[in-house]
């Protein structure tokens, strides 16, 4: 397979860094790949931005960090003007419309989803905001299965919770299905 | 594999190796980026009826640990640079009073509290000298969470058999960055317990009276002997000596049972090391970015080669000294201003072929950082 190369930016408590790690721990635990993940710490616990590598590969990964992402997802304004330029070309761009209004064209396909409005309107929850993103990523990137992800969600999310999460799920692999017909 | 398969952080990682060679007290105070290993263990070890306590600082850290050893358990701490610096005064009492324990550093930068969140490497001579007077001391690193676990059982095993702390020198990266682990089965990787002594109770113990093989028995503290432990040269009853062969004996022994073993506990990978031209040696988190260097050169078809090291101290001189001979360039890759680096220009024949790739602020070192000096070595780029 092509290793692919995902970074994922925002704003803490976003839940950028928990997307990130449910997707790599996907790759792992269920798809019988190699994941490395990594996150720029900060001294904040929210707010700040953050960032989130992930590289899945069916061979081993050495230097665990992204320099030039296939996947590159932008939460906020200011992740998506500090990240955009090192999107590899030909890459995918993934931006939500309500944090992020893109300014430059890029030699990528570029996805603005209406994520954290779908997760509000449908869920009333915007909890599940990083979900909802996942889904999109996953449905688009194609890397690992969205029946992977939901195991790990069924493994890491409390029992009152998993409903909400599994729909967020659902609702961005959706947007991102209407936004390729 | 099933069950046994872990996607972890570094930490975590740590955390089930030391489980795993049975640790049954842990006493620390959470900083980062070690934190999660007291986090988990907090949660972990009162599960098996082990000890977990969170001290006042890691001064108290390290005395506790001294004290619980000698009662028998199987001790560790873990800490990043300022912690290790308050470790140093207890680390020497360890080495004195042969306390077997294990002192994890998950490295961020200093000096002092430094850039918490952030890798570097420069605690490597700390841990060889941090603490005063002429001491040996065993450090161990690892690059990956396979040898991350293996490293720490291995760790708890060199502990237990020479009575000796043991330094776990890990880093940032490291410790945050998951990745998958699999954890051995129960007897697949051999454990040292602990020798105790077959004196009876009502018979005098001797607590530092070598048998044949050099290896000193304990009996647990609080239990049937009555003993005394110091920080001070010491006979081998354990009371203070200023006897001139009691202080001789005691400190060659020191230095001994853990030099003299040095041939036989170096651990280390390598990669492409007998044609290499240029041979890279690193250790944790830039053994990562080396390795990528050497992987891509060789596809090339370029004769690039990697010595990683896994135990830094005692120095593996030999170890280093063997694999450098064929080499023509030798570069060390680390993430400090040259602490591995001038042990290896002590180790190798023309030490004027060794050079220095590091990063000291706070990023990992990436193939790009490496790649721009081999381009200053070979007057070329590839």
């Amino acid at each position: 397979m092509q290793r692919s190369r995902f970074v994922f930016s925002g704003s803490g408590g976003q839940g950028v860094i928990t997307a990130a790690i449910i997707l790599a721990e996907a790759a792992v635990l269920h798809e019988n790949l190699n994941a490395v993940q990594t996150q720029v710490y900060g001294a904040e616990a929210r707010g700040g931005s953050t960032r989130s590598d992930v590289i899945i590969s069916d061979s081993e990964i050495f230097f665990p960090k992204v320099t030039q992402p296939n996947v590159l997802v932008c939460l906020t304004q200011e992740s998506y003007n500090k990240f955009s330029r090192i999107l590899r070309p030909g890459g995918l761009l993934i931006t939500d419309t309500r944090y992020v209004r893109t300014s430059r064209t890029v030699d990528a396909v570029q996805k603005q989803l209406p994520m954290y409005e779908s997760a509000l309107d449908k869920i009333g929850n915007p909890i599940v905001f990083n979900i909802c993103m996942l889904g999109a990523v996953t449905e688009l990137s194609k890397v690992v299965k969205l029946e992977s992800l939901r195991k790990i969600l069924e493994e890491r999310v409390p029992p009152a919770f998993l409903e909400m999460n599994r729909r967020a799920l659902d609702i961005g692999a959706e947007l991102a299905r209407k936004s390729e017909a | 594999m099933g069950g046994n398969l872990k996607f972890v952080q570094g930490n975590e990682a740590c955390v089930e190796g030391a489980l795993y060679a049975g640790l049954d007290f842990f006493a620390g105070y959470p900083i980062t980026p070690s934190t999660e290993i007291a986090e988990l263990l907090a949660s972990r070890l009162p599960k098996t009826g082990a000890k977990f306590i969170q001290m006042e600082d890691e001064i108290a850290s390290i005395c506790a640990l001294i004290g619980a050893s000698l009662t028998g358990c199987k001790v560790m701490t873990a800490t990043s640079g300022p912690g290790f610096s308050l470790i140093q005064e207890g680390l020497g009492y360890a080495i004195m009073a042969e306390i077997p324990c294990v002192i994890v550093n998950v490295q961020r930068g200093g000096p002092s509290t430094g850039i918490p969140t952030r890798v570097h490497q420069g605690d490597v001579n700390q841990a060889r000298w941090g603490t005063h007077g002429d001491h040996a001391i065993v450090a161990l690193t690892a690059s990956n969470h396979q040898d991350v676990f293996a490293m720490t059982v291995e760790a708890f095993n060199i502990a237990e058999t020479y009575r000796t702390p043991v330094v776990l020198l890990f880093d940032e990266v490291i410790g945050h960055m998951r990745e998958r682990l699999v954890l051995p089965e129960h007897g697949e990787i051999a454990m040292v317990e602990r020798l105790k002594t077959s004196v009876k109770e009502g018979v005098d113990y001797h607590p530092y009276l070598p048998r044949e093989d050099g290896r000193l028995p304990m009996s647990d503290f609080g239990g049937v002997h009555r003993y005394n432990v110091t920080g001070l040269y010491h006979d081998m009853w354990g009371f203070p000596s200023d006897d001139s062969d009691v202080v001789d004996g005691l400190l060659r022994h020191l230095m001994d049972k853990i030099e003299n073993q040095a041939a036989h506990f170096p651990k280390y990978r390598e990669f492409y090391t007998e044609d290499a031209d240029c041979l890279f040696i690193s250790y944790g988190s830039a053994a990562r970015s080396a390795r990528h260097v050497v992987e891509r050169r060789r596809r090339l078809g370029e004769r690039f080669g990697l010595l990683e090291l896994q135990t830094l101290w005692p120095f593996p001189h030999d170890i280093v000294k063997e694999k450098t001979a064929g080499a023509r360039y030798i570069v060390v890759v680390e993430m400090n201003t040259g602490q591995i680096c001038q042990s290896v220009r002590l180790a190798v024949s023309r030490p004027e072929r060794v050079f220095l790739a590091n990063r000291i602020d706070g990023v990992l070192i990436t193939p790009t950082d490496i790649q721009r000096v081999i381009r200053l070595i070979y007057g070329k780029g590839f």
